[in-house]
């Protein structure tokens, strides 16, 4: 049966004053589903992101959301379709003059059109109730900690209810049962919500665990994309070298491919 | 091989301007193209307006009471030569209003609040957050930079304008309290001598400046990359490109001025 894909990219491209850092990218990201990209920091997984969600142009290539192109739509198409995606930013990229409750407010009031103030804080109440963080409204970004700074970052990112979440190394910094916590909140929004979430990483234990598709991206290109359980197949050096480091020493489920199934 | 080398070198520093130039330019089309699409958001409007024009009133006063109180002071000297110590109030509320008051207002909301916008703009371009509005389908240009532009424009005149009262009233104290100019001779040649051109040719550059102001600080603000250094870095720009382009276009308004409102 044919893949349904909402999200893919052709042959994407971009250079940062001549140097290459996407050299030609291909990969699809089926419907509802996680899909992680993975591999070595400075391999353009940022950039490939921020190309995704339009905060940069690529030099070359397509972006397909449910078939239509991305990259060659006018400015007003590109802010249009954009509404489809949310992106939780690394360092949850709150408003620090706004405290918790405004900037979950924000996508409310500017994206959605809110104007009921009631039915406004009763949505912001909810979205923290289910990022587990009830009551915090009032605090100001820098009274948070980092896992906190995350979590509503992700409540700032669904209240504007997209389809498609962007989160950009979200366990960075993150001790491992913060970052745990994490993936169970990426499971939660695929699993409750429904939304088609990509995630970009390096922590590919995390990633086995909780991905429906996995991208191997190394020096500008996806070299492989799969199951979890097909990339343990790929013989590449870098992805190898990856599993060792990832697996070989906490003897975990997944290197004996006991994770998903 | 030298000389190849610096002319390689300022072929570069040209292109690096124009490219600068191009950039800037395509800034100011942004502003005025979101300044007039919906949603509007006079809230955010009335805020900086606030900001920049409220609680910029008491530093305002102070400077051109200052300003006022002094050139009286100094232009008495001179003029009591000719005996014509009573035409002091008239050269203040002339130079005020046509130079000293706009300048002295830009000037001093340049520091204030200038470098303060370049500074609250870059922290939220290397903090992400302008990239998060963008995600939001939110055009940051139009959220952050059009009401701040917007403001400053305003709020230039009305400051000048301020200036221009207490910087009179600054002249008047020092001319007949301390210096003994008669009252009704410092009123009489101030009120027959200051046109009201005079005041609309400073608040027409003051309105101008205002503009240059907003846009220049909100450039350099939203253009930043690199670390926390650029966002200082960009800060000192950003004033001294104020500075410098406002004492130019106050030049140049001037001849322009001079001839249509005389």
């Amino acid at each position: 049966m044919k893949e349904d894909i909402i999200l893919e990219v052709r042959n994407l491209k971009k250079s940062f004053k001549g140097q290459v850092i996407l050299n030609g990218v291909n990969v699809s990201f089926p419907r509802k589903k996680i899909t992680a990209i993975f591999g070595q920091s400075g391999t353009g997984k940022s950039v490939l992101m921020k190309n995704l969600i339009g905060i940069l142009d690529p030099d070359e290539g397509e972006i397909l959301i449910d078939g239509q192109d991305v990259v060659r739509m006018s400015r007003d198409d590109k802010r249009k379709i954009r509404r489809r995606l949310g992106y939780l930013f690394q360092d949850a990229a709150l408003f620090d003059s706004m405290n918790v409750g405004e900037n979950i407010a924000f996508p409310l009031v500017e994206v959605l059109n809110m104007k009921d103030k009631t039915r406004i804080r009763r949505r912001i109440s909810e979205l923290l109730d289910w990022v587990q963080l009830p009551g915090i409204e009032s605090k100001m970004p820098s009274e948070l900690s980092g896992g906190m700074r995350k979590r509503v970052g992700l409540a700032r990112s669904l209240a504007s209810e997209p389809e498609i979440l962007l989160f950009d190394e979200p366990t960075t910094g993150l001790d491992p049962i913060l970052s745990d916590n994490v993936h169970k909140l990426i499971e939660r929004v695929n699993a409750e919500l429904g939304m088609t979430c990509i995630v970009i990483t390096h922590d590919i234990a995390g990633s086995f665990g909780m991905a429906d598709k996995i991208a191997f991206l190394h020096e500008g290109q996806v070299l492989a994309q799969g199951t979890p359980e097909s990339m343990r197949g790929v013989e590449h050096p870098v992805l190898q070298r990856f599993f060792e480091f990832s697996f070989a020493s906490k003897d975990s489920a997944a290197v004996r491919g006991e994770v998903n199934e | 091989m030298v000389r190849t080398m610096k002319k390689m070198f300022t072929e570069l520093k040209t292109v690096q301007l124009l490219e600068e130039l191009g950039r800037f330019t395509l800034f100011v089309i942004d502003i005025l193209r979101w300044s007039f699409r919906r949603p509007l958001r006079p809230r955010l409007f009335v805020h900086h307006l606030d900001h920049i024009g409220v609680g910029s009133i008491p530093i305002i006063l102070l400077s051109g009471m200052a300003t006022g109180m002094i050139m009286s002071l100094q232009m008495i000297n001179v003029l009591a030569f000719y005996n014509s110590d009573a035409f002091a109030g008239a050269g203040v509320g002339i130079t005020l209003a046509r130079e000293l008051a706009p300048i002295m207002t830009a000037l001093m909301l340049i520091g204030k609040n200038g470098s303060a916008m370049t500074a609250e703009l870059g922290s939220m371009r290397m903090s992400e957050q302008i990239d998060a509005m963008e995600t939001m389908s939110v055009s940051p240009i139009q959220y952050l930079v059009v009401p701040r532009v917007w403001a400053a424009t305003l709020a230039f005149p009305v400051l000048t304008a301020m200036a221009n009262v207490v910087g009179v009233v600054g002249s008047y104290i020092v001319s007949v309290m301390f210096r003994n100019v008669d009252s009704a001779a410092f009123q009489h040649y101030l009120f027959s001598l200051v046109d009201p051109n005079d005041i609309f040719a400073g608040l027409i550059k003051a309105t101008v400046m205002g503009f240059m102001v907003g846009v220049i600080s909100c450039y350099f603000g939203y253009h930043v990359s690199g670390g926390a250094k650029a966002v200082g870095d960009s800060a000192t720009r950003s004033v001294v490109v104020s500075s410098v382009s406002i004492l130019l276009a106050d030049y140049l308004m001037a001849t322009v001025l001079l001839q249509v409102l005389p």
